[in-house]
């Protein structure tokens, strides 16, 4: 991919030299000028404007769970809706109800439904450990296998290789009913461990790892390290994982985001079993009659504010990671 | 290919062990001798043990990704119901109810309907979102870390808060656009703005919007790292020639970026086509599944779910899974064949 941009830049590089040559200086300097690369030139107060707008626009569904989970059934009947948080005792008020910590007067038959049976608590802490057990088993294998694939030699290499890269772009998603006949074989169904075992290693992974080893890992280390007679395994845990600190990182957040956000899966396979994720918990909390979307979207707020402190703590670092995992693509 | 050098040269040297003592620091580093023992345990590190390195993933990615993906296939021609395979080979016949089946071909619409609602806008938006952010900005991190909340935010979070925007009666949309006159009278009574799940056009345009709003941060920022790769004389050409900065994004930028935008393309045709969570939680009722009262946002990712799990007929959810990722192979290919010739590209 990088290599066509390469190739097309050259072209147009002559192309830049042949013009400069037939252009008188004055219109020169000012070509100069204008012609800086867009990322030299400073940022237009239109562009700012824009950018808010952006931010804003990215930022709004997220404030309106505030909005929605600080109501009471007779706020949230205003007409129009009210567009700032009513209060923080609601928000409270609702988050217990969620997590079945508090209950409700009972009044008429549409306040009849309780909470509990979504089991949010529950389903907070089965997916804590999903997503943790998920991004450690990740980093390690795929750390493991992109170190053979980047700095040992053996016999089918290359080819190996190229069959990691072809399954990443198979949609593996469609074997769904093959994979849940799977499960059903293996007696896994409506256990964490069939959403957790598959999504252990990904082709992503592997590339991207054994990418990063090749460049920041030097041969010669590996070579001195070998001829000092240290094992495989030894050079991998001593040598390589140290220096491939930074790309456990971004691996490890974009796998964390990915895992915690999963459903389809989760729903087929978790299904109405005792052990939901939290994105199958929201999904039982919205279905049924009487739903109380102030309760349904404090569940939706608590299972969103993670990933926002994710990305508060760590934005830097995922955002590298799409940008540099794309670029290696 | 120095790389494995240092690996081979240690091979070499356990397998002539003799030679290796005074040939190399090997002996000396350790401070002791090659034994029968330690040549053994050298040439299984080197012969075995990078097999055992990447044997988890071809044995997770083996039994939990290509298998199931094969063995579709042969669910698809044997009568599996309710969970269990009630034997017989079911031929060809659960291909041909799927090309015959109303149900299939109206999710099918509804698929590429809101597949061309988001996936259009989701790119272009991203295009102008990501040479917004390609230059000398302040906060630049801020911008680029506030477009990735879409992002992080739980798919299943998100679409019920967006349900809840486009909701009927107490919904936010429907009391901005009632601003401006737009009121809907049923024989029931009449209320601000339009019944977003009724039709098909007004469902697809609230699920699009949904899935524009998650996916434009994350492009632009494919995008921008394609841009920033951009050699900067080429600009200075451009402006010789009068290329002003809205022209230079179109005549040079994005044919330079061609390949990250035929990679987009690709990536949100596969994903655009299997769209699951939005359907499902759009509805009032998630776990019934049927995209609407008469269907009119089903998605066929919806339906397969429908027909495998909830009405127990997994060979048939089987056969429509498979027809399916031939229409996404397929796609997918010509809509990267497409842009590359809107790119102008020769490939």
């Amino acid at each position: 991919m990088t290599q066509s941009v390469v190739e097309e830049s050259k072209s147009a590089a002559q192309h830049a030299a042949a013009a400069a040559a037939s252009v008188p200086p004055l219109k020169r300097a000012k070509a100069a000028y204008l012609g800086r690369s867009p990322q030299d030139t400073p940022a237009s107060p239109w562009n700012y404007v824009f950018l808010v707008v952006a931010i804003l626009a990215s930022a709004f569904p997220i404030y309106w769970m505030f909005v929605i989970s600080s109501g009471t059934d007779q706020t949230l009947a205003h007409v129009p809706p009210d567009v700032i948080p009513k209060s923080l005792a609601n928000i409270q008020h609702n988050v217990q109800m969620v997590l079945g910590l508090t209950t409700e007067q009972v009044t008429g038959a549409s306040s009849g439904r309780t909470y509990t049976a979504a089991d949010f608590t529950n389903a907070f802490v089965n997916s804590v450990l999903v997503t943790t057990i998920v991004t450690a088993g990740m980093l390690f294998f795929c750390s493991l296998a992109g170190f053979a694939f980047a700095k040992l030699r053996f016999k089918g290499r290359d080819p190996l290789m190229v069959i990691v890269l072809l399954t990443l772009t198979i949609p593996s998603q469609l074997g769904v009913v093959a994979l849940y006949i799977v499960m059903v074989r293996l007696g896994w169904t409506e256990q964490l461990v069939a959403v957790i075992v598959p999504a252990l290693v990904s082709a992503f992974g592997v590339f991207y790892m054994r990418q990063f080893i090749q460049d920041s890992v030097p041969d010669e280390l590996v070579e001195s390290a070998r001829v000092d007679g240290a094992s495989t395994f030894r050079v991998y845990w001593n040598l390589v994982l140290p220096i491939i600190r930074p790309a456990l990182g971004v691996l490890g957040l974009l796998t964390a985001v990915g895992t915690w956000n999963e459903f389809q899966w989760a729903l087929i396979v978790l299904g109405q079993g005792p052990h939901p994720t939290i994105g199958v918990a929201l999904s039982r909390l919205a279905s049924g009659s009487y739903v109380k979307y102030r309760i349904v979207i404090a569940g939706s707020l608590l299972a969103t504010l993670p990933l926002i402190l994710l990305l508060f703590v760590a934005g830097k670092q995922i955002v590298k990671g799409i940008m540099e995992g794309a670029l290696k693509a | 290919m120095s790389a494995t050098g240092g690996a081979q040269a240690a091979a070499a040297a356990a397998e002539s062990a003799p030679v290796d003592a005074t040939s190399t620091r090997r002996g000396s580093g350790l401070g002791r001798e090659p034994t029968a023992l330690s040549d053994f345990v050298a040439r299984f590190d080197h012969k075995v043990i990078p097999y055992v390195l990447i044997a988890p993933f071809f044995l997770l990615f083996t039994v939990f990704g290509l298998y199931p993906l094969i063995y579709n296939g042969v669910v698809s021609f044997q009568n599996w119901t309710s969970f269990q395979n009630k034997g017989g080979s079911a031929s060809f016949s659960h291909y041909s109810r799927v090309f015959s089946d109303g149900a299939f071909w109206h999710a099918l619409g509804n698929t590429f309907g809101i597949f061309l609602l988001s996936t259009v806008p989701q790119l272009l938006l991203a295009l102008v979102l990501a040479s917004l952010l390609n230059r000398r900005l302040r906060a630049q991190n801020f911008f680029r870390v506030g477009i990735l909340l879409p992002y992080v935010t739980p798919i299943v979070a998100s679409t019920l808060i967006f349900a809840q925007v486009f909701g009927r009666d107490h919904g936010l949309l429907n009391s901005i656009i009632g601003n401006f006159g737009v009121h809907t009278t049923t024989p029931t009574g009449t209320f601000s703005g339009i019944d977003w799940r009724n039709t098909p056009a007004s469902s697809w345009t609230a699920i699009a919007t949904m899935v524009n709003w998650k996916w434009i941060g994350y492009n632009a920022l494919l995008y921008l790292s394609a841009m920033q790769s951009i050699p900067k004389d080429v600009y200075e050409a451009a402006a010789l020639d009068g290329a002003g900065a809205w022209k230079q994004l179109w005549k040079i930028t994005v044919p330079m970026i061609r390949p990250m935008v035929l990679f987009t393309v690709v990536l949100s045709t596969i994903g655009g086509l299997q769209l699951f969570a939005e359907p499902m939680l759009f509805e009032p009722n998630p776990v019934a599944a049927t995209g609407g009262s008469h269907g009119q946002w089903q998605t066929v990712a919806q339906l397969i779910y429908n027909m495998g799990w909830k009405q127990g007929e997994l060979s048939y959810a089987a056969a429509m899974s498979w027809i399916m990722f031939f229409i996404i192979v397929i796609l997918a290919g010509f809509n990267a064949f497409i842009t590359n010739r809107l790119g102008g590209g020769k490939r």
